[in-house]
């Protein structure tokens, strides 16, 4: 029988199905973080249990971590306490563990891939609706509950019903100065912030075909955003390269033999899916989001959509309230343009554009350009990796050059848990995955956006189209097109 | 834990969409290390302002609205996997969640701590909402044996879904992990196979 990418990874891994109920999912990799992991490892010492296979976690903290003096205990008595636990968990428990200043700390969703952690064929969970991300890999990952951590813990299996299909594919390229995350933030608010739940969604055409493995990553990142289950790449050409000589990749006949497997597994040409989208990436701007979830954005030379009960597309009742709350939060109105807007602060970071090509993609821009005065830049690498190869291609000099400081790893500003918070009523033109009221901090207003136009942003001080910059030197525009 | 018996309780409405885990429970409280707690900051940006002071037009503030049911508006539950927000709406005392559409991760972390999460349709729960609105004394009767809910002001009622074995858990107070732990013998023959 036919079957896609996903049944076929799926079907290897069901241990049972219970009668009328779930599936017990067998789960290659857990990854583990400070915060939704204590009342888990509690759970094991209640029960008397060890954990079942301790060689396939991997713990690291990154939510709470500061981005300033790591090396430093931890200021916030709370915070180090979380930290202080996992690292008493990991060590009694016996897990992979790579505490704060490790050389491979860093945000887990950077960390897995970037060391050949996650790789294709593999199911992978963590307690982190962002565990999507690992998808870019051909793997099925998705985010789970601390219940379900403890589940992973103690049996390696979690229960889940098995999700429905969907394909959206990407036909055409994207435009210059289009990258991943414009084309995600289309494709999430075309789908709306629920439009994908339930389902577990397979990217592909051209447009993806394209992409980076770094692209990848921050496209199968925001697949929850739309409410996904988890999104998935197929394995190919790309995907093998970029993992080949990795550290915790397959080496020598076992390399040659997982590549073939990884071939094998791809979507059979038959198969079919319970549902298939097709978008034109001809047809994708440098996106904004304008709003509280991040299904509500706009190409950046839009106007905010109105959304009204008597108006030409009439809402419900409680869309309309939900939209009208939302703008207020945000202090923009219904039709507006936020073009030329001044924004307070820029973070470039998180697991979504955390790695190395955002960093590139930034600095190309940024060289020979100021940090403009009215902006406070947080520049995070997604990890200690990332941060050793900014300062290898000199990437570092070229930012501070400019006036930009580049902090310490961890999630920093994309959930505010540690000390980086956006004040209340600022702007943060952010290219983190959710926008959600007080996010980054209480009353904070988030705007999302990709590395190039958070770049456009931070050297102009105000919302910018960075087309305009790209057309007066378009000598290297290929480069901008991830 | 506690087993599901059938129940009447006033409700509280939310009618807001896409209610998502970081207003459910904000990212500073999740910081604590046991499950003990979190109801206190359950909707804590809505509920308090910044000075600590509670917010008089939010529903969990007017003494006119309160038990063990919320109703809220579609999509409840969107974004973190954060269980901290079931361990909220637990904590706080609910014990059924009745919105339209529910986030995935959401909807297995709610039911993994034996908060029920009850689908209805759109049109049940704009009635919910309507009639609420005008006598917040209504009362819905939740029956998890017969998958039933029902809307005591007008007497209508819908069938809602849930498979099971997750009905079995909820009825009998089991948990999964006990269940998954049964099954070693297979996992283990699994990984010899794999």
């Amino acid at each position: 029988m036919s079957k896609t990418l996903f049944d076929k990874i799926w079907d290897k891994h069901v241990v049972t199905t219970v009668e009328d109920g779930p599936t017990q999912l067998y789960i290659d990799r857990m990854y583990v973080h400070e915060v939704t992991s204590p009342q888990a490892f509690e759970g094991l010492r209640r029960r008397g249990l060890k954990v079942f296979r301790p060689e396939q976690i991997t713990c690291m903290p990154d939510h709470n971590i500061p981005t300033l003096n790591q090396e430093l205990p931890i200021q916030d008595a709370i915070s180090k306490n979380q930290v202080d636990t996992l690292d008493r968990n990991a060590r009694e428990f016996g897990v992979n563990y790579y505490p704060i200043g490790h050389a491979l700390n860093g945000v887990t969703h950077v960390v897995g891939p970037e060391n050949g952690l996650s790789l294709p064929g593999m199911t992978l969970v963590c307690g982190d609706s962002h565990t999507s991300t690992h998808g870019a890999m051909g793997a099925i990952a998705f985010g789970i509950g601390t219940s379900e951590v403890e589940m992973v813990l103690a049996t390696q299996c979690v229960f889940q019903s098995r999700p429905k299909t969907m394909r959206i594919t990407i036909k055409n390229s994207l435009k210059s100065g289009v990258g991943a995350k414009d084309l995600a933030l289309y494709v999430i608010a075309k789908m709306t912030t629920g439009g994908a739940t339930g389902y577990f969604v397979e990217y592909a055409g051209e447009a993806v075909e394209n992409l980076s493995m770094e692209g990848r990553l921050t496209l199968c990142n925001l697949s929850i955003e739309m409410g996904a289950r988890g999104g998935i790449v197929a394995p190919d050409e790309i995907t093998f390269a970029y993992l080949e000589g990795r550290e915790f990749a397959p080496k020598g006949a076992d390399w040659d033999k997982a590549v073939a497997y990884w071939k094998s597994i791809k979507t059979d040409t038959d198969a079919q899916f319970d549902k298939e989208i097709i978008f034109d990436a001809e047809d994708i701007e440098p996106r904004i989001t304008y709003g509280t979830n991040p299904g509500m954005g706009i190409g950046i030379n839009e106007a905010i959509p109105v959304l009204s009960r008597d108006g030409a597309f009439p809402v419900s009742t409680a869309e309309e309230q939900s939209f009208l709350k939302s703008l207020e939060y945000m202090g923009f109105q219904p039709g507006e343009k936020l073009l030329g807007k001044p924004i307070d602060y820029v973070f470039l970071g998180s697991c979504t554009n955390g790695r190395i090509e955002d960093f590139r993609v930034f600095a190309q821009f940024i060289k020979g350009k100021k940090k403009a005065e009215n902006v406070v830049a947080w520049l995070v690498p997604g990890s200690w990796k990332v941060d050793r190869q900014i300062r290898e291609e000199g990437l570092d000099k070229i930012l501070e050059a400019a006036g930009f400081e580049i902090r310490q790893p961890g999630c920093s500003a994309c959930l505010a848990m540690n000390d980086d918070k956006v004040p209340a009523g600022k702007y943060a033109v952010s290219t983190s995955n959710r926008n959600f009221e007080g996010r980054q901090g209480p009353g904070a207003r988030t705007i999302l956006a990709g590395p190039l136009v958070a770049a456009a942003v931070a050297v102009t001080g105000r919302i910018t189209d960075p087309r305009g910059f790209l057309n007066a030197d378009n000598a290297d525009n290929a480069d901008f097109r991830r | 834990m506690e087993k599901f018996v059938t129940f009447t309780s006033t409700v509280v409405p939310l009618p807001i969409e896409n209610v998502d885990t970081d207003q459910i429970i904000p990212a500073r409280f999740l910081k604590a290390t046991s499950k003990e707690g979190f109801g206190n900051n359950l909707f804590r940006d809505w509920r308090y302002d910044k000075n600590d002071q509670p917010v008089a037009s939010f529903v969990l503030n007017n003494p006119v609205y309160k038990g063990e049911i919320l109703v809220a508006g579609k999509n409840f539950g969107s974004g973190s996997s954060r269980e901290h927000a079931a361990w909220a709406i637990a904590g706080y005392g609910f014990k059924v969640v009745v919105s339209s559409f529910f986030a995935d991760i959401f909807k297995n972390n709610a039911m993994n701590n034996f908060v029920l999460p009850v689908v209805v349709s759109d049109a049940f729960l704009a009635e919910i909402f309507e009639n609420v609105d005008k006598n917040p004394e209504i009362t819905l009767t939740v029956d998890l044996e017969n998958q039933k809910i029902t809307n005591n002001a007008t007497g209508n009622s819908e069938n809602f879904a849930i498979n099971s074995y997750k009905k079995e858990c909820f009825l009998n107070g089991f948990d999964d992990i006990d269940y998954l732990l049964s099954k070693k013998n297979k996992i283990e023959q699994f990984e010899k196979a794999n």
